[in-house]
């Protein structure tokens, strides 16, 4: 049992965090102010083989494996936590399905522009109507001319604005209960594909987060992405996979909340001494440290666990939960540790603050996570028991 | 990264496991009531190796990982708290001491008697006046001629009841601070020593916690463990290992408490259907499971860098701080999902709770823990991996 990074992985995750101190963190408050990512961006991370991680060489991806992926989304997160996403919805919610799911003229048409981040992937399944309750989707696909026509809409969709490839679920097949929906591939620029609103957020204000309008959208037969009505299947299990990379996110937040709470308590003077030297200051970071470490054990565990081509959705599901929660815990004591500075703009401390909060909301809120544990507790209660 | 048990530790895991749903388990509400863990069961402890698992084969123990230990002394705690306190004091802190510590000779006198449970072993540091401020214990070994005569009171020291053997610290240098203390092995029948109040306690109530008071208690050379006047340094090595079977004994009560509300939930009904599809309490159970999981990956972690080899100070606080603290949370969420009847002695989580209870204090408490947390962190072990 060892719950080290190998040697390489340590390497890369060395060169990554370098990176970051350099080109992502510097830039991620103006990132912010300015709800958008910078020209550039995208290119310079898909030089970097970031939007095609564990995706195999063959299909044109940088060929590692998914406990590397956590990281990368854990690195880049910790320097600028849209940056992160914009990562991890790309590679966890539209790679990945394809990966899973796609044939293999899928793949290849795909995956190799989309490894190089050639191309930007967004997955959508939520509505106005069903986030939650993902199975009462409304978004229709009608078979029609040995194609499919799409009449619906579409909420809430990370990447929105940047993605060129959607992975779509609308329903095909609306009176079969429990296969009512499939899942697509669409092009954005396919006629009867827009963009609707363009949500104004809290935070992660620069990852795009977007309305899919379609009106009459044809697509062709073989959009289809795996099995007609086997579309909430793809999107549950595709779901699993996201849990993992938003925990990544949470818990590179959560270090950043850390490192700038270690960092200005040693600074800021007060009493005539660091705060660092009072023990309420000791104890928020303490809590912090200790969660921190909670919050990675269960996200690298549920990564091995998938890397590993085990049942890996409830360990999932505990690390998004658990990682998002303390990350609102961390962030709100790193706050509080800034003081009255901490409510400024000038500060960190209050954007951390603003971006952990929606990792306990999507690919499934906390409420929705708790959902999941629990019916693997009741199913199998001997669960629990193996060490 | 390698998230699977080895095959032998699951193995032993589920010896154990069995062996303790069937002898412990049906006896432990008396044992709680007693204040007493049976000189049989003490026996078959020893028999199934128990009593020595970190004490090396060539010593009669069964020369085991830190994580294997972790695993046993969890399965044992799943049952009850104070036989896995028992178990954990006598491998993890004194039996610790000595392996780490002491000459060639005393392990070769003490530890095959030790490790077999013939002898059960204790350890004392804390005093009445000095807990989580150790090193500022009072207890003296005055020289005399090539020996020592100790002078003092050890307060709270589990399995101190039953013990023959006990690693004393003892200030030797009042001049010097922590690097003034030594440790000495004191055996039950020296003359002088006498073990003195059983306290009378919340949980735990099986394990015995006791006073020891000594009085010009001669100690030979040979009683002297590890270097002079560094018996301190030891004991906070032998602390930061305890720490991990804390934490392991904190993950098997917060099993218990979840593997027993899970089981009530399903049966109970209420409302026309069991209370487990009521979403109160599967949120309940959710939050039990994960913060349980969490603990226990903390626990291994920590334990398997100790088998490293390597500074586990960060890790073992850590895992020993919030294993602890979501055992106590377990425990009240248990009686909570058990209503009215997991606040009687029928049902055995609320034992669990008050057994939980010690696991946040005893070994470092959760403050003592979080200054050595802040202390790392603002050292620069911030990153920790």
């Amino acid at each position: 049992m060892d719950f080290r990074l190998d040697d390489d992985q340590r390497q890369l995750r060395d060169q990554l965090r370098e990176f970051c101190k350099h080109k992502i963190a510097p830039q991620a408050a103006q990132r912010d102010v300015d709800g958008r990512f910078e020209d550039g961006l995208i290119e310079m991370l898909g030089e970097m083989g970031l939007f095609g991680t564990y995706v195999p060489e063959q299909y044109g991806g940088t060929g590692l494996d998914c406990v590397t992926y956590v990281m990368t989304v854990e690195e880049l997160s910790r320097a600028c936590g849209a940056t992160g996403i914009l990562v991890s919805a790309h590679h966890s919610l539209c790679v990945d399905p394809i990966l899973n799911f796609g044939s293999e003229p899928q793949k290849h048409k795909y995956l190799p522009k989309l490894a190089r981040g050639e191309w930007i992937g967004c997955f959508s399944l939520t509505e106005p109507g069903s986030g939650s309750d993902a199975g009462a989707a409304r978004c229709a696909a009608v078979e029609k001319d040995g194609g499919w026509v799409i009449n619906g809409t579409k909420s809430f969709v990370t990447n929105g604005l940047q993605a060129h490839v959607i992975v779509l679920f609308a329903v095909t097949d609306p009176q079969t209960p429990k296969r009512r929906l499939s899942a697509f591939i669409v092009e954005k620029d396919t006629p009867g594909c827009t963009i609707g609103k363009v949500e104004h957020k809290l935070g992660i204000r620069a990852s795009s987060t977007t309305e899919l309008v379609f009106e009459n959208c044809v697509l062709p037969k073989d959009a289809l992405l795996g099995e007609r009505g086997r579309g909430l299947r793809v999107a549950l299990e595709t779901l699993d996979g996201g849990r993992l990379g938003v925990a990544a996110q949470a818990l590179g937040i959560t270090e950043a909340a850390l490192e700038c709470s270690l960092g200005y308590s040693q600074q800021r003077v007060q009493f005539n001494r660091p705060i660092a030297d009072l023990q309420a200051i000791q104890w928020k970071l303490a809590n912090m440290a200790t969660e921190m470490a909670a919050a990675r054990a269960l996200t690298y565990r549920g990564a091995w666990l998938k890397q590993h081509r085990r049942p890996y959705g409830t360990e999932a599901a505990m690390a998004k939960v658990f990682a998002s929660e303390v990350s609102s815990r961390a962030t709100n004591a790193a706050l509080q540790v800034y003081g009255g500075y901490g409510y400024c703009t000038d500060y960190p401390a209050e954007r951390l603050l603003r971006d952990a909060k929606i990792t306990e909301l999507y690919e499934g809120t906390s409420e929705i996570q708790r959902l999941v544990i629990a019916r693997q507790l009741i199913n199998e209660p001997q669960w629990v028991t193996r060490g | 990264m390698e998230f699977d048990l080895p095959e032998d530790i699951v193995a032993l895991g589920d010896t154990v496991r069995k062996f303790a749903a069937e002898q412990i388990r049906p006896h432990s509400r008396d044992w709680d009531r007693d204040q007493l863990i049976p000189d049989e069961m003490v026996a078959q402890l020893g028999e199934l190796g128990l009593l020595g698992t970190l004490t090396p084969e060539e010593y009669g123990g069964a020369g085991l990982t830190y994580l294997a230990n972790a695993v046993v002394i969890e399965e044992i705690s799943r049952q009850d708290g104070a036989v896995g306190l028992m178990v954990a004091a006598h491998n993890g802190l004194c039996l610790s001491h000595l392996n780490l510590a002491a000459s060639a000779e005393q392990k070769q006198k003490y530890l095959p008697k030790l490790a077999s449970g013939q002898w059960l072993g204790a350890w004392g540091l804390t005093e009445p006046g000095a807990g989580s401020d150790a090193a500022a214990l009072e207890s003296r070994a005055e020289r005399d001629g090539t020996g020592w005569r100790l002078t003092g009171h050890k307060q709270f020291i589990t399995n101190g009841l039953r013990a023959e053997v006990f690693v004393i610290m003892a200030r030797t240098d009042p001049s010097q601070g922590a690097k003034g203390i030594s440790a000495f092995i004191v055996e039950r029948g020296d003359e002088g020593f006498v073990v003195g109040k059983k306290e009378d306690k919340f949980g735990m109530r099986a394990s015995d916690t006791v006073t020891l008071d000594y009085e010009n208690v001669y100690v030979g050379p040979e009683r002297l463990v590890g270097e002079y006047n560094l018996g301190y340094i030891d004991a906070l090595k032998v602390l930061e290992r305890g720490r991990v079977g804390i934490g392991a004994l904190s993950v098997g009560i917060a099993r218990g408490c979840l593997e027993e509300s899970i089981a009530y939930a399903k049966e109970r009904v209420a409302f026309g259907k069991p209370i487990a599809e009521q979403q109160a309490i599967q949120f309940m159970l959710a939050d039990m499971a994960t913060e349980l999981e969490a603990a226990r990956l903390l626990v291994y972690d920590a334990a398997t860098t100790l088998d490293r080899g390597e500074d586990a100070r960060l890790k073992a606080s850590i895992a020993k701080l919030f294993a602890s603290e979501i055992a106590t949370q377990a425990g009240l969420k248990a009686i909570q999902i058990h209503g009215g009847y997991g606040y009687t002695k029928d049902m055995p989580v609320e034992r669990y709770l008050r057994d939980a209870k010690l696991c946040e204090i005893g070994e470092g408490s959760s403050e003592i823990q979080r200054i050595i947390i802040a202390r790392e962190l603002l050292k620069g072990a911030a990153n920790l991996y």
